[in-house]
């Protein structure tokens, strides 16, 4: 499917239209279990993103990238992904840590300022988030290059904003991930900003997906809106990829509906009527219609689902609360295997410090 | 057996590669060249192009993709080909290499060497005769090595491969093959966090590593006919660094001279003699010095002799001390 929608043409790969029909013939045919839990994990990404912003309002998280109108690029994504495939995440991608079944309690407790929620449960295979923009790709192609080498039957999956592309690292990424043909699958979230600077602004190319013709691979642009269609083209490629046929890009081609973070307005850089114009592509709306004609929803069904991911949330915030405060040794203890005797001084120095009390 | 320094690396090398298939050497030119030193000459055809791999030009590639390897269990070597060349690593290191076992609370560490030659002395271009170890000392996380013999070359970079904090193995390119020595063929570690006294004297302390050791010897040796006894250090691992044995030096000698290759302002001699103004105030006789590198930038190899400093600087502050 991947190779049919040439980037170079202009082509989309889009399942569900904006009324939920699906395209003939291109519907992955998943169980209607499945679709179910699709469209559940997107409302638990929703209502635990809105948590966070009205959190970060009170003042009890930090900063925040809020992940509104991503739904269906994280969901769909980490919905294809297996329990052995890794993810080199950025800083967006709520969807896909609740997805893959990352504590949400952890997720909050990172975002409200402790580096413990940032310790991925064994058995997970997250790696941390990457700030430094773009900076996760070359480590997620060496992560590729160390499957291959170990011979395991798995893929690599990162995700990036449309700046990262811009970052030197995506061409020393993608460019490594051809020469190698390593178990990649690249993922650009394509939210068409940078926090103010819009896509146009990072490449004179017509597509992102188009990069990938250059490195020697596939490259597919999808509807980022329509969680079918990401789900079918990462499904391929991760296959692709686990059977030892290479890595592709996948341009998910979608709209930031909030801020860059909470520490941004984005009415300072774009219009009312072009977000309103995304409010009526919204990815939840537009899975909602297609289980409706499947006789997969109705309003009970929605209350049900919209009270258990409000409960899901509450949960979780109450317990990302209720964890201690970081102590003194949890600062100090894990920048090298063995404290050396300096930071085994600075730590006593602070201990003796605080044991003084404030005067 | 008798051997240079840059054959004792690859002895390191090639021994601990035997030993633990998770060691993978990356770089530019380390597979079928050898590397333009040739520190990897032979591993090529001896592990194969798994390995030992020739990357695509790409200072932060190579260590990008270094990180990701440790991710699934692999302790990587890569090779970056001058010290000049690392900043386009720089973010991958500062932002993710020193921290990534602090930002996970110990779940990933990043076990990795990265080896790189550094220095002035090899009459070379542009670039290629930095010594910005400072640079690397001031980050929380990693640990910055240089040796400064052949003996010490292959065992603290067998400690190095072996560590599971991040190194950054730093390799003087002028004593690649300045001197030959007994290496033994077993193998062997020179623990890391610990210098080395190479030299005893009882006047004064000589605080140095890499190319300054050679340098601060002749100097000594020199003091020596005029009735000095130098003390010399080699602090072999720079950061986190053994403050306790050049300590316990000075307060026996009461005098000190840091050597280094680096400019002045900020180098590590400053670290040095502030450590000695907390720990050995009332030992000393006279100010700490510093013989260093100018705040300049390297200049080409015809003007490099006023650049770095050698034997009759290092003499000339000696006598300074003590005339005092």
């Amino acid at each position: 499917m991947i190779e049919t929608f040439d980037p170079l043409k202009g082509e989309r790969l889009r399942i569900l239209d904006e009324s939920g029909q699906a395209a003939p013939g291109l519907d992955p045919g998943l169980p209607d279990a499945e679709l179910r839990t699709i469209y559940e994990r997107m409302l638990r990404t929703r209502a635990a993103d809105a948590k966070a912003l009205k959190l970060q309002r009170q003042g009890r998280l930090g900063t925040y990238p809020p992940s509104r109108g991503h739904e269906a690029c994280q969901v769909g994504l980490a919905s294809a992904m297996g329990r052995d495939d890794w993810l080199f995440p950025y800083f967006r991608d709520l969807g896909m840590y609740i997805t893959l079944g990352y504590p949400l309690a952890d997720y909050f407790h990172l975002w409200m300022g402790n580096e413990a929620g940032l310790k991925t449960p064994d058995g997970l295979n997250i790696y941390p988030i990457a700030i430094p923009v773009g900076s996760q790709i070359p480590q997620a192609v060496g992560a590729g290059m160390a499957a291959k080498y170990r011979k395991l039957p798995i893929a690599i999956v990162t995700t990036f904003g449309d700046g990262a592309t811009s970052e030197g690292d995506f061409h020393e990424g993608l460019n490594f991930a051809g020469v190698f043909r390593t178990p990649n699958v690249f993922i650009c979230l394509n939210n068409q900003f940078a926090i103010s600077v819009p896509r146009a602004r990072q490449t004179a190319a017509a597509t992102i997906a188009q990069k990938a013709v250059s490195y020697g691979f596939p490259g597919v642009q999808v509807d980022g809106n329509d969680v079918l269609a990401v789900y079918a083209a990462a499904r391929e490629a991760l296959a692709n990829a686990r059977s030892g046929q290479g890595p592709t890009l996948i341009e998910a081609y979608t709209y930031r509906m909030g801020d860059h973070t909470t520490s941004d307005d984005a009415a300072r850089y774009r219009s009312k009527e072009e977000v309103q114009e995304w409010e009526r592509r919204d990815p939840i709306l537009r899975f909602r219609l297609y289980l409706g004609k499947k006789g997969l929803w109705d309003e009970a069904y929605e209350k049900a689902v919209q009270d258990a991911a409000a409960e899901f949330v509450e949960k979780a915030v109450a317990e990302a609360e209720s964890r201690p405060a970081a102590t003194p040794e949890d600062l100090f203890s894990y920048t090298y295997a063995a404290m050396p005797p300096e930071l085994e001084a600075q730590l006593a120095d602070l201990k003796a410090f605080l044991a003084e009390g404030r005067r | 057996m008798i051997m240079t320094m840059v054959q004792a690396i690859n002895r390191a090398l090639a021994q601990e590669m035997e030993r633990d298939d998770r060691i993978i050497v990356l770089g530019e030119d380390v597979g079928r060249d050898g590397g333009v030193f040739r520190a990897t000459e032979g591993l090529f055809d001896r592990f194969g192009p798994e390995r030992v791999i020739d990357t695509p030009l790409a200072e932060s590639g190579i260590i990008g993709a270094s990180i990701g390897m440790t991710a699934l269990g692999l302790r990587p070597v890569p090779e970056i080909q001058f010290l000049g060349f690392i900043y386009p690593a720089f973010n991958q290191i500062v932002s993710h290499v020193a921290r990534l076992r602090n930002r996970t609370r110990g779940r990933f560490t990043v076990p990795l060497t990265i080896r790189t030659p550094y220095g002035a002395g090899v009459k070379a271009l542009e670039h290629h005769s930095e010594s910005t170890e400072a640079l690397f000392c001031q980050i929380p996380g990693l640990t910055v090595v240089v040796p400064s013999s052949p003996y010490d070359a292959k065992g603290l970079l067998t400690a190095s491969l072996r560590c599971d904090d991040p190194v950054i193995f730093l390799e003087p390119a002028k004593l690649y093959r300045a001197e030959k020595q007994e290496v033994p063929e077993e193998v062997y570690e020179v623990p890391l966090r610990k210098a080395a006294v190479v030299r005893e004297g009882k006047d004064l302390t000589i605080i140095a590593w890499g190319t300054m050791i050679p340098v601060a010897r002749q100097a000594a040796e020199a003091a020596e006919g005029e009735g000095v006894g130098a003390e010399i250090i080699d602090l072999r691992t720079l950061s986190p660094m053994d403050r306790e044995t050049f300590v316990a030096s000075v307060r026996k000698t009461g005098r000190a001279l840091i050597v280094h290759e680096a400019p002045k302002t900020c180098g590590l001699g400053a670290e040095i003699a502030a450590t000695i103004g907390e720990s050995a105030l009332l030992s000393l006789n006279a100010p700490v010095l510093r013989v260093t590198g100018q705040d300049i930038t390297v200049p080409l190899p015809k003007s490099e002799d006023l650049y770095y400093p050698g034997p009759a600087r290092v003499l000339r502050a000696i006598r300074k001390l003590m005339e005092y």
